[in-house]
């Protein structure tokens, strides 16, 4: 299985294993692995355990970063603000309507990828794993903004394309990626896809090291391709899937950069691209509402810590770690 | 008999090796179109990087950068159409001297052959065009958002973060890998589930005491954190370490080195591929680094780098797509080539980070 889901679990498996007396040799070891670890430690409490705890104060704290004199206790209205917000609620909506559509998307296509990078029929498997690797190389931003021309209504290939289908798509009734709140999902979708190659390779892993004497036997009790996917492939894979599944979510959850190069914080077009962090960044530094971009922060915190909780809760009923050694 | 069943043996590999043979050929025809569809966005951006103006905005302009021919003829650019000859044949020849009903040409091909009069009306005819790549747009684009000074940010932002995480990393991936302490576990995990946590619940705070030390607008915010580790370099690093025989630290140990001594002398020279891999990882994350790079070097617009620089310079070129698709070409071209160089390592260190066993 994974490891690093392994340690997550494994941590919460262990717990205190209570204490056995240490020699003197074990407690000079221990000492040198504290010291060893001690940048992290102290990373960890400046930059994570503080500021988490912190934005939780100042959640509670009417604060301006243009007069931190003026700072007052608001008790709970940052966080009766952020639950009526409408915008709070475009901003969850944008970003579980995306989280459904992407997540799915990314993981089938990154599975399909690899499988077929895996088939013995194909040649040339270093070429073509290099070159649907590749746009995931491409810095993010120069993606989006190729990304955004090749969209262009008119001048588009991909809409030019389309218009030699027959449909009129070039036209004032064409297809406009960018002006509805459905379409852009897809637009946001092809530029996640570019990105695509890491939980690619990460698939093509783990197909590779499952063991082959096992689609051999299942050849002889004459298992066709889907039966050997739906009964091999798929359980043996599961580890990494859930993988995939994990760091994506945690990813699409705090999706920023694409919708804030495209839109900003204007949430064109109806909102769709007013994501969760958008809103977040908007109201703390672009308007200075730091008490209730904490309250946000810590909302967008317990989104998070819901899915993947959700995420690890279910996954002994269909994560398989049978056969890997652990 | 023993002919027949032969035979048929014979009859069943051919049919099998020919389904095969099929099999193969369509799915590499298959990835193939797959893989044209998937990089089209790159072919269109460099062929449209190269066009004029005009090009980018024509609905119906050719997919390629072309522009209409002209030929410099006795000191005045003329323009070339496609004239249908009196014996049937097209030529394409240079309007020297327009007419309402004739016209006088001359042939590029052959200017010293003299002048062509042509009977008919040469605002009816096609002008001719051809491939004609404006790579002054790179030269344009490569000034107006100032490259050097992008590319000189970035890489010191990319070279110094990667330096200090490296080096941070590393010492607490050898902690975590080679010494048995209390807590281990636990401390593992959490480190672990930093990857999970997400980052903004961490901001408001840190942004407040940062603008009140006056490293708003400075690169300390984005600098100084990496020299506290981070959770996948750790892992990564851990992992590789844990394949270090423990015999050459013994060794190490028995003449008489310390930790820090082994750790330099034995684990970093058996560890460069490991410690190249987290390198590059860091080296790409930096140069796509967008989010605390807006938020912390906000108000200083000459120091950001290239994400950042390409976002505000599409937000003041947006008429002319042709300039922000040759700085998009500019600044994806340094990590490709990189990563073209060194895919062999890259591709490893993913496959450790997922899916090691």
């Amino acid at each position: 299985m994974s490891n690093f889901t392994e340690a997550v679990l494994a941590a919460r498996r262990k717990g205190g294993r209570g204490g056995r007396p240490a020699s003197p040799m074990q407690r000079r070891e221990a000492r040198w692995g504290y010291a060893f670890i001690s940048p992290w430690i102290i990373g960890f409490i400046l930059f994570w355990a503080v500021p988490i705890g912190a934005s939780l104060v100042f959640s509670t704290l009417d604060f301006q970063l243009t007069d931190p004199g003026a700072t007052t206790f608001a008790g709970g209205s940052n966080w009766e603000r952020a639950l009526s917000d409408p915008d709070t609620w475009t901003a969850l909506a944008a970003t579980f309507r995306f989280t459904v559509l992407f997540l799915p998307l990314s993981l089938v296509v990154a599975l399909g990828l690899a499988l077929l990078l895996n088939s013995k029929h194909l040649k040339f498997t270093g070429l073509f794993r290099l070159l649907f690797f590749m746009p995931s190389m491409i810095p993010l931003v120069a993606g989006i903004l190729i990304w955004q021309q090749v969209l262009n209504p008119q001048t588009g290939w991909v809409n030019r394309l389309i218009g030699l289908s027959g449909v009129d798509a070039t036209g004032s009734d064409g297809i406009r990626w960018f002006d509805n709140p459905v379409l852009v999902l897809f637009a946001f979708s092809f530029i996640g896809l570019w990105g695509i190659g890491n939980s690619m390779i990460v698939n093509l892993a783990g197909l590779q090291g499952i063991p082959t004497e096992l689609y051999e036997a299942a050849a002889i009790d004459g298992a066709g391709w889907w039966r050997r996917l739906g009964s091999i492939t798929l359980p043996l894979l599961s580890p990494v899937m859930f993988y995939n599944l994990v760091i994506g979510s945690v990813l699409v959850l705090q999706y920023f950069v694409v919708p804030w190069v495209l839109f900003g914080a204007s949430g064109r077009p109806g909102g769709a691209s007013k994501f969760l962090l958008v809103h977040f960044y908007q109201e703390a530094f672009v308007f200075g509402n730091m008490g209730y971009g904490a309250a946000l922060a810590w909302l967008i915190f317990i989104v998070v810590a819901i899915l993947t909780g959700l995420l690890f809760g279910t996954a002994r009923y269909w994560v398989h770690y049978g056969t890997e050694r652990s | 008999m023993t002919t027949d069943a032969k035979s048929r043996n014979t009859d069943a590999a051919l049919r099998r090796k020919r389904r095969n043979l099929l099999l193969t050929g369509c799915t590499t025809l298959g990835a193939l179109l797959l893989a044209a569809i998937f990089l089209m966005p790159l072919g269109y951006g460099a062929a449209t990087a190269l066009k004029d103006k005009d090009g980018v905005s024509d609905p119906n302009a050719s997919l390629l950068p072309v522009s209409a021919l002209t030929f410099a003829y006795e000191g005045e650019e003329l323009d070339v159409y496609a004239v249908p000859m009196p014996d049937g044949e097209v030529r394409e020849l240079a309007l020297v001297e327009p007419g309402r009903e004739s016209s006088v040409f001359v042939d590029p091909g052959d200017a010293a052959a003299g002048t062509i009069d042509w009977e008919g009306r040469w605002r009816t005819l096609e002008p001719v065009t051809g491939l004609a790549p404006q790579w002054g747009n790179f030269e344009e684009a490569w000034s107006t958002i100032d490259f050097l000074r992008l590319m000189g940010w970035t890489l010191m932002y990319a070279l110094t973060t990667m330096l200090f995480t490296v080096v941070s990393s590393a010492v607490v991936a050898y902690g975590f890998a080679r010494f048995r302490f209390p807590g281990r576990g636990i401390l593992f995990g959490l480190l672990m589930a930093t990857i999970l946590l997400p980052p903004a619940v961490t901001l408001v705070p840190k942004y407040a005491v940062f603008l009140q030390m006056g490293w708003v607008g400075t690169y300390l915010p984005l600098i100084v954190p990496q020299l506290f580790a981070n959770a996948f370099n750790v892992f990564l690093l851990r992992q590789y370490f844990m394949t270090i025989p423990r015999e050459l630290e013994e060794a190490a140990r028995i003449d008489g080195a310390g930790p820090i001594r082994t750790f330099l002398r034995v684990i970093i020279p058996q560890a460069l591929p490991a410690l190249t891999a987290v390198s590059l990882f860091h080296f790409f994350y930096a140069w796509n680094d967008f989010f605390e790079p807006l938020l912390y070097l906000a108000g200083n617009r000459d120091i950001v780098p290239i994400g950042v620089g390409l976002s505000y310079f599409s937000g003041v070129y947006n008429s002319e797509p042709h300039l922000i698709l040759a700085a998009s070409i500019l600044a994806l071209a340094l990590p490709v080539v990189i990563f073209l160089a060194a895919q062999r390592v890259f591709v490893r260190g993913i496959v450790v980070t997922g899916v090691d066993k």
